[in-house]
């Protein structure tokens, strides 16, 4: 019980450093303090610390590496745009925003359920492959998608925009690679901050509940769960859908985000699902706050080191390998450990036991 | 009618037949002892009891129904809780949760519940609490009830795992060596806590040992497996007698 009230607590701090930045980056963002660039990051690095906090759910309390959360980031963005557009006129801005977010959510847990479902079988390598193709067969679906909207009523297409045959006076809604251009531009920081708080209480409260201990069991020895009574496959994919819903919400943020809505590699391809689990390793597997502390760090890292040009990326990668070394390498650990480093908060509690193990 | 009524029970691996025409009948509220020289098949037959193995022949009844061919997790709802040999812990997670892992099945909240964190949750994870305390505090394990479960002394690993099993309330445990690794002091206090148990608990036990003394001190009857079929079979003083077993064990 000690052990519960340590993570209530980390969960706590972690909320008001939240609201803290919050608060100070809105103010310096209203007075103007805020270069452009900064202010138009905050919204995309909570929906990639939404995605990161979703992965690791997967990857820390399942165990189970998956390359293909972009994927499902891709599902909730597209759903909720589509949406958003298609009843652009018809229902007022609020109550529109949040029917995009529900149905871009169910639709990204819908589609993280149907895919654990062949995926779970596997484990280990083959879950990671199996999930980094289904993660590029969800972008190459969207990518020749073409759906207008007429007086006719909707109108789909995976050939080109010509095949729909729509009144000259229809609207086309996704336009293949195109994607959806024109998505209202909803997703405020305030927002942002909100899905992330109530995404960090949601994961918290899951991994502390029966489910999230009969999944952490079935993390720890599938046999032993098995013994006990746990119906192992329910919940991986209970943990699975919940993971795959939490990166539908960031999905749904970045999508409203942004003007012109398209599915490459770089926003929703493997780049980014690797990038997701850059910030999920570097954060600490099992720790979320760790997750967001990552996202906004390694977000903002490349854009601070703008006016550095070409080797940006170059101190980026170093930058990476030094904090890997810092959370992760056994004697810098120890160092840590002996002098009392308080970043220990931050590293978590998950890695420092095992550390002592 | 018997607890456990296992007839002509065999599996075969490939070309191996690891297990033969294994019959076994065990009573309500024996301790029943499994023996036999290494490779015999007796970590064979729990892992086909536990549903772990599919086995290739014969039916297996637990109380008058067959469970032959369930799932592991059925088999547990069933009243079968087990060991593992080679402990099996959900190490990153304290002592007192593993116990709460066991109760899963008897205390029931649904996942939103959990989420939200509804009233309900609260009354159901304090019950949780007590009654895994209660377990623990049977093996004096609740003082440690916050410690890591791989952090505990290997001893109180295998006690802890006993809680487990108990903890999802079977009709018949397994127990896979339990005594496995252990000095002669702390498998005397195995003996006493086996005995606290069947009568804390009320429940059948069955254990793989190699522990002659723990054996002859405690179990009420004996199967001897040798290379997968059953050399001799009955009360512990007849079997430890029997000229057949004493050549497999010790040779001629």
């Amino acid at each position: 019980m000690k052990k519960l009230n340590k993570s209530t607590q980390k969960l706590i701090t972690t909320l008001a450093v939240i609201v803290v930045l919050y608060i100070v980056m809105s103010i310096m963002d209203g007075t103007g303090n805020l270069s452009s660039l900064m202010s138009g990051l905050l919204v995309p690095v909570c929906a990639y610390s939404l995605v990161a906090v979703g992965l690791n759910l997967c990857v820390g309390y399942l165990g189970e590496l998956s390359l293909g959360h972009a994927g499902f980031m891709c599902v909730g963005a597209f759903t909720s745009a589509f949406f958003s557009k298609l009843f652009q006129d018809s229902i007022p801005d609020v109550p529109r925003f949040i029917l995009a977010l529900v149905i871009g959510t169910l639709m990204a847990a819908l589609f993280g359920f149907l895919i654990a479902i062949p995926v779970l079988r596997l484990s280990g390598d083959y879950l990671a492959i199996v999930t980094l193709a289904f993660g590029e067969i969800i972008k190459n679906v969207i990518n020749v998608l073409y759906v207008g909207v007429d007086s006719n009523g909707l109108h789909f297409s995976i050939k080109d925009q010509m095949s729909l045959g729509m009144e000259p006076t229809g609207k086309m809604l996704v336009n293949g690679a195109q994607g959806i251009t024109g998505t209202p531009r909803q997703s405020t920081f305030t927002i942002a901050v909100l899905l992330l708080i109530i995404a960090l209480i949601v994961t918290h409260n899951f991994v502390n509940s029966r489910t999230g201990r009969a999944v952490k069991a079935i993390r720890d020895n599938q046999i032993a769960a098995e013994t006990v009574g746990l119906p192992v496959t329910k919940y991986k994919l209970v943990a699975f859908t919940i993971s795959a819903a939490i990166a539908g919400v960031g999905g749904v943020l970045y999508a409203h985000n942004i003007n012109s809505l398209t599915a490459t590699t770089n926003n929703f391809g493997y780049n980014m699902s690797i990038m997701i689990l850059v910030y999920v390793v570097l954060g600490g597997i099992g720790n979320f706050s760790g997750s967001v502390i990552a996202a906004v760090v390694l977000t903002m890292l490349p854009e601070m080191l703008r006016g550095l040009s070409t080797y940006r990326m170059l101190i980026y990668s170093i930058v990476l390998i030094v904090l890997m070394l810092f959370n992760w390498a056994p004697a810098i650990l120890k160092w840590r450990e002996e002098h009392g480093i308080t970043t220990a908060a931050i590293v978590g509690k998950f890695k420092k036991t095992k550390e002592v193990r | 009618m018997s607890l456990l009524e296992v007839t002509n029970l065999g599996i075969s691996f490939g070309g191996l037949r690891a297990v033969d025409e294994f019959n076994l009948t065990i009573e309500q509220g024996e301790l029943y002892g499994l023996i036999g020289p290494n490779g015999a098949g007796k970590t064979t037959v729990f892992n086909m009891l536990t549903g772990i193995y599919q086995p290739t022949d014969g039916k297996i009844f637990l109380d008058g129904k067959d469970i032959t061919g369930k799932k592991t997790a059925e088999i547990n709802k069933a009243g079968i809780a087990r060991t593992f040999q080679n402990i099996r812990l959900f190490g990153d997670q304290s002592v007192l949760d593993n116990v709460k892992i066991g109760l899963h099945n008897s205390f029931d909240y649904g996942t939103a519940t959990g989420i939200f964190r509804l009233p309900k949750y609260f009354n159901v994870e304090k019950a949780m609490d007590e009654k895994a305390l209660e377990i623990l505090s049977v093996f004096g394990l609740d003082k440690e009830a916050d410690v890591l479960a791989s952090n505990l002394p290997y001893g109180k690993q295998r006690e802890l795992e006993i809680a487990r099993a108990l903890a999802t309330n079977p009709k018949l445990l397994l127990l896979d060596e339990p005594a496995a690794g252990m000095n002669p002091n702390e498998t005397k206090d195995l003996m006493n806590t086996i005995a606290l148990i069947r009568k804390e608990f009320g429940v059948t036990i069955l254990l793989i040992e190699h522990d002659m003394k723990l054996v002859s001190g405690i179990c009420e009857k004996l199967t001897v497996l040798n290379f997968g079929r059953v050399l001799s079979q009955g009360q512990t003083t007849d079997v430890l007698n029997d000229p057949e077993v004493i050549k497999a064990y010790l040779g001629e």
